[in-house]
């Protein structure tokens, strides 16, 4: 994989009805990498991802650039965009019980977005989907895909819905709060097969999370962001061990490992 | 002091038309004593928030006895409840759901105040109590953010004089950062005012921030229970072992949580 795979995001602004959501958002995300956006509710780090699959809200003023493989996305008209998303570019939301659809099965969902975009026929799509599945660790594929999401723990869903993302071969993938919605033991299966996919496809894997541990945990580098702003930008250790804003300061202080019991207990 | 909650082989099941029954809740037994923080931890579908629902009267019990400060636990019905069982309140997860969208945040808290059997807190003191402006207390529920609906939530639930409040999964729809903060809220305003908390959620690193004591469920039965440090620091139960391997470090190093498949 090429540095020419990953992304590069310099002074990005998102204006919505008059109000700056986004203020310069500067970040680099190199192929082969996990790289983490993190931030509260708000910080406009969601709307990042979307602007960079090219699915901003409707009446979005974009300003900046986001570079790709030597074209800016912003640039590209829907249809251009159309053709990159889904193939190039991929997406995993946080409630896989939502993003995928109920009253399609599993088989239809894994094999629609192949035949369209790399133009397979019915077998080799399928023969696809049971190779995605194989990769994301769904047991007995065969059947996975005659199933439908009602079928399914949140674990597997999350696991399919990562194999919808990645059967088109992209190079990237934004992940947003992938395992929020998920058990701690669930989660850290989904984690471990972020970062085998990660490693071994060369993905440029955009982590969106506001839960630093699973940033601490799967990020290579961390992007803090605040208010449509870039406050810290650093690699994970550092950021996480000795954080330069006192904003950054705050989130890692807020978590419960750090902080001590609260006293004031009965007797 | 008053608030204690008593599982005694409680039994849950659902019924599912043209399906075989489930049982959420196996024969668990376990009791939060008056003025105790007690968290009940465990997977999605291990029985946790059916025992939470079981409690407040939402779903009747297959077997086995609950009972709240001597008071058996009946299902809710047409009738009032009965007013003891009214000591007991609960937070729920989604504070979108749980507040009235079309009412003042001051008239919901009133309603609240008026099952106090003593003198409530003003409505005032309560948005105080709960670390929110007493000026807020003309505005409607969206006018809030999550955690501050949270905090209402509490509130409301506090403003009734309760002998033992229930939080089912109360911080799971908040953000990281103020996930620790509402819950040591939460055990703070209880402790205040001398209510037993029953703390139920998924994530074990915040019950241990606030709770004396944590009950562990697995598969609708309780698999292990003791002082929270304990459980914490030496847990006895090979289940309770995996949820604590499984959970994140936020150390910057990278390590993800190696746990084997269930």
């Amino acid at each position: 994989m090429s540095d020419a795979d990953g992304l590069r995001i310099s002074g990005l602004t998102l204006e919505l009805r008059g109000q700056r959501i986004l203020d310069g958002v500067d970040l680099v995300a190199p192929a082969g990498q996990v790289t983490g956006l993190a931030g509260e509710s708000g910080s406009g780090k969601t709307l990042t991802g979307m602007t960079v699959l090219g699915l901003p809200p409707a009446g979005s003023v974009l300003g900046g650039s986001i570079e790709f493989r030597g074209t800016d996305l912003l640039t590209l008209s829907a249809r251009q965009h159309n053709a990159l998303r889904g193939e190039e570019l991929a997406m995993v939301f946080q409630d896989p019980t939502a993003s995928l659809h109920p009253m399609i099965s599993i088989g239809g969902q894994l094999t629609d977005h192949v035949r369209h975009h790399l133009h397979l026929g019915r077998a080799q799509a399928r023969a696809r989907a049971l190779e995605v599945l194989e990769q994301v660790r769904v047991p007995d594929p065969a059947q996975a895909l005659r199933k439908y999401p009602h079928e399914f723990s949140g674990g597997q869903l999350q696991r399919i819905a990562i194999g919808i993302a990645i059967a088109c071969r992209p190079s990237v993938l934004v992940a947003d709060e992938p395992t929020t919605a998920l058990d701690v033991t669930v989660q850290a299966g989904v984690m471990r097969l972020l970062r085998d996919l990660c490693d071994e496809l060369g993905l440029t894997v955009l982590l969106i999370t506001h839960d630093l541990a699973v940033m601490s945990a799967l990020a290579d580098t961390i992007v803090v962001m605040r208010h449509g702003r870039v406050v810290e930008h650093g690699p994970r250790y550092d950021v996480i061990r000795d954080p330069q804003h006192p904003y950054t300061r705050d989130l890692v202080e807020a978590l419960p490992d750090h902080r001590p019991r609260p006293t004031g207990g009965r007797p | 002091m008053a608030g204690e909650l008593v599982f005694d082989e409680v039994t849950v099941r659902y019924g599912r038309p043209g399906r075989p029954t489930v049982t959420a809740v196996d024969r668990a037994s376990f009791r939060v004593r008056p003025g105790e923080v007690v968290g009940l931890v465990g997977e999605s579908g291990c029985g946790k928030s059916t025992l939470a629902k079981l409690a407040c009267g939402l779903v009747p019990a297959a077997g086995g006895r609950a009972t709240f400060d001597g008071t058996p636990i009946t299902p809710y019905g047409l009738r009032k409840r009965p007013a003891q069982l009214l000591r007991l309140q609960m937070v729920f997860q989604n504070p979108y759901a749980s507040l009235n969208p079309r009412r003042r945040v001051a008239a919901q808290l009133q309603d609240a105040r008026a099952i106090h059997p003593a003198t409530a807190p003003s409505v005032d003191d309560l948005l105080r109590s709960v670390g929110l402006d007493p000026a807020l207390r003309t505005r409607y529920p969206h006018q809030f953010s999550g955690g501050q609906r949270q905090r209402i939530a509490i509130a409301r639930a506090m403003a009734t004089g309760p002998d033992l409040l229930i939080g089912d999964e109360p911080i799971a729809s908040l953000d990281a950062s103020l996930q620790a903060q509402v819950a040591t809220l939460m055990r703070d305003v209880a402790l205040a005012s001398d209510t037993s908390l029953l703390f139920i959620s998924h994530d074990l690193s915040v019950v241990r921030l606030i709770a004396d004591r944590v009950v562990v469920m697995q598969a609708g039965r309780v698999v292990e229970e003791g002082p929270t440090e304990q459980v914490w620091s030496a847990p006895q139960e090979a289940y309770t072992q995996r949820l604590l391997a499984a959970i994140p470090l936020a150390d910057g190093l990278g390590t993800i949580p190696d746990v084997a498949p269930a």
